[in-house]
């Protein structure tokens, strides 16, 4: 019998071993539902998975009856749309802050301490703030993500940036090459698969602020649906929400990773995380 | 007129002392092996001549001027490790030096120009025996490989003088001698200058056309940090023979060219 640290699941059984958390999960769930539903069938916390599927069928697929809007998609595309543009303009500030701060000594000492103070405020203290002065729309939101995740963006990606080998930088000097031309053809490709890796890291913070700002002021979007029917406890809208989200979130993730794989063969391996 | 004069050059760390009344001619087509004990200082000599470090007194004069105030194309140099550009495939890290000469906003070449920088290193590819590694990125590479390129990369640059940081130090010894006949080779092709640091004495005398020791010439056990090195000792070698070096050579007195 090999040591427990030399055992390795091979196919199959890796995919059994694999599946095995979900598939207690979902049993665990139907049989609290079961029992609880025998008891009073009006039981709203745990509903059936009849009902759950119903209830995201009308969501999904039936035009809602005072507005003729399909729930999910508008508030699938709404939030989205909010994520999306605080991604974005997160990724590039962290980008360019990133490598700037991270290859020139005279931004390192301007922007740092500034960067590091203010990537330890609490975005949703500033919630508020941002309330006030952008209004309820959807500036406020995207700020709000945006301030949620950059400063941790810069600071990743410059502290990356500057543990650049020196080596390189000197040679590259040799060869002729401008500050410019480091940043361009040196600095930036090579930051790329780190900044990547650093914007699926925030997906996750991405999604905590999205879901926050729209708890508290929004008309439409995923974050603003849960907090909307959890007044009448409607788990069988929560729920499919919810996986819904973590699905998105998941696949956002998956995807990113494909794209650093195919995009930067020059790395050297990663692991499967 | 020597390519490089070196006129007593001081450079210290704190209190620690580390180079003292460095005095050096290197001629045109020299090649020069510097070797010492570790923490000698030949490798922040070589950091000056560099300009990655400036010399706390003294001058450093590149044909007659003195040194640039930041590393430029003047100056070639490979060193141990990471000499190489990892996300450059081998035929991408040979064309980068014409790239940034000719392309100073886009930093890279397209379509015909690339063409012809790429038809430009040719011979270079051939010379240094990694024609069929050309569209390689650096991981795939031995180390051997990837200081061929470097070698290579550092040479198309046509620099004046070529510094060496203990470039085969991190090779197994039969890839090293590999890269020994290599490395002659391109000197000989290229007549190029050559400045290296090694902790390898066969190495030096294997390859140098001069063989400078770098130690210190005072010494207090008091005191250690408080006298730093110099060139002890200044070796003319045959012309690389595999044989070591002349017995009869007579080690060369230093400062025939003190300025002060």
């Amino acid at each position: 019998m090999p040591r427990l640290i030399n055992r390795k699941a091979s196919g199959v059984g890796g995919l059994i071993l694999a599946v095995l958390p979900f598939v207690i999960l979902l049993a665990a769930y139907m049989m609290a539902s079961a029992s609880r539903l025998a008891e009073n069938p009006n039981d709203k916390l745990l509903p059936a998975f009849s009902t759950i599927a119903e209830t995201t069928a009308r969501l999904a697929f039936e035009p809602d009856p005072r507005k003729g809007e399909y729930t999910l998609w508008v508030d699938t595309l709404a939030s989205l749309t909010r994520l999306g543009v605080g991604l974005s303009v997160a990724t590039g500030l962290g980008l360019v802050l990133g490598i700037s701060i991270g290859l020139l000594p005279l931004l390192r000492t301007g922007l740092a301490p500034f960067v590091a103070v203010i990537s330890v405020v609490p975005p949703l203290a500033v919630l508020p703030i941002l309330f006030i002065v952008f209004g309820l729309g959807e500036v406020s939101k995207v700020v709000l993500i945006v301030i949620g995740i950059a400063p941790t963006m810069v600071r990743d990606l410059s502290i990356h940036v500057s543990q650049t080998p020196q080596e390189q930088l000197i040679k590259a000097q040799t060869l002729g090459a401008s500050t410019w031309q480091i940043v361009t053809r040196i600095a930036l490709p090579q930051a790329l698969p780190r900044l990547v890796a650093i914007l699926r890291l925030s997906l996750g913070p991405a999604w905590l602020f999205l879901i926050s700002s729209e708890a508290i002021a929004a008309t439409e979007g995923l974050g603003y649906r849960i907090f909307l029917v959890r007044r009448y406890l409607a788990m069988d809208v929560i729920l499919p929400y919810v996986v819904w989200i973590t699905l998105l979130a998941f696949l956002m993730d998956y995807l990113l990773k494909r794209v650093s794989r195919a995009a930067f063969k020059w790395q050297a391996e990663e692991s499967s995380l | 007129m020597s390519l490089i004069s070196v006129r007593e050059v001081h450079k210290s760390y704190g209190p620690v002392r580390v180079l003292e009344r460095v005095n050096l001619e290197i001629r045109e087509g020299d090649f020069c092996a510097v070797v010492g004990a570790s923490g000698c200082g030949k490798t922040t000599f070589l950091r000056m001549l560099l300009s990655q470090e400036a010399p706390d007194r003294g001058a450093i004069l590149l044909d007659g001027m003195p040194l640039a105030l930041e590393p430029g194309p003047d100056r070639g140099v490979v060193f141990q490790r990471y000499s190489v550009f990892p996300h450059m495939t081998v035929e991408e890290n040979l064309i980068a030096a014409a790239e940034f000469r000719g392309a100073p906003v886009a930093g890279r070449f397209f379509g015909k120009r690339r063409r012809a920088a790429v038809a430009a290193v040719e011979e270079m590819l051939d010379g240094v025996g990694l024609t069929r590694a050309r569209h390689l990125f650096p991981k795939s590479l031995s180390g051997g490989m990837q200081q061929r390129v470097a070698i290579a990369q550092a040479l198309l640059a046509k620099p004046k003088v070529l510094l060496l940081d203990e470039p085969f130090g991190a090779l197994d010894p039969g890839t090293r001698a590999d890269m020994h006949r290599i490395m002659l080779g391109l000197w000989r092709a290229h007549g190029m200058t050559v400045f290296m640091v090694t902790h390898d004495l066969d190495e030096g005398f294997r390859l140098g056309t001069r063989l400078l020791v770098f130690d210190k010439p005072r010494w207090d056990p008091q005191a250690p940090d408080a006298y730093g090195a110099t060139v002890t000792y200044d070796l003319p070698l045959e012309p690389h023979e595999d044989a070591p070096a002349a017995p009869g050579a007579e080690p060369e007195t230093k400062g025939n060219n003190h300025v002060q």
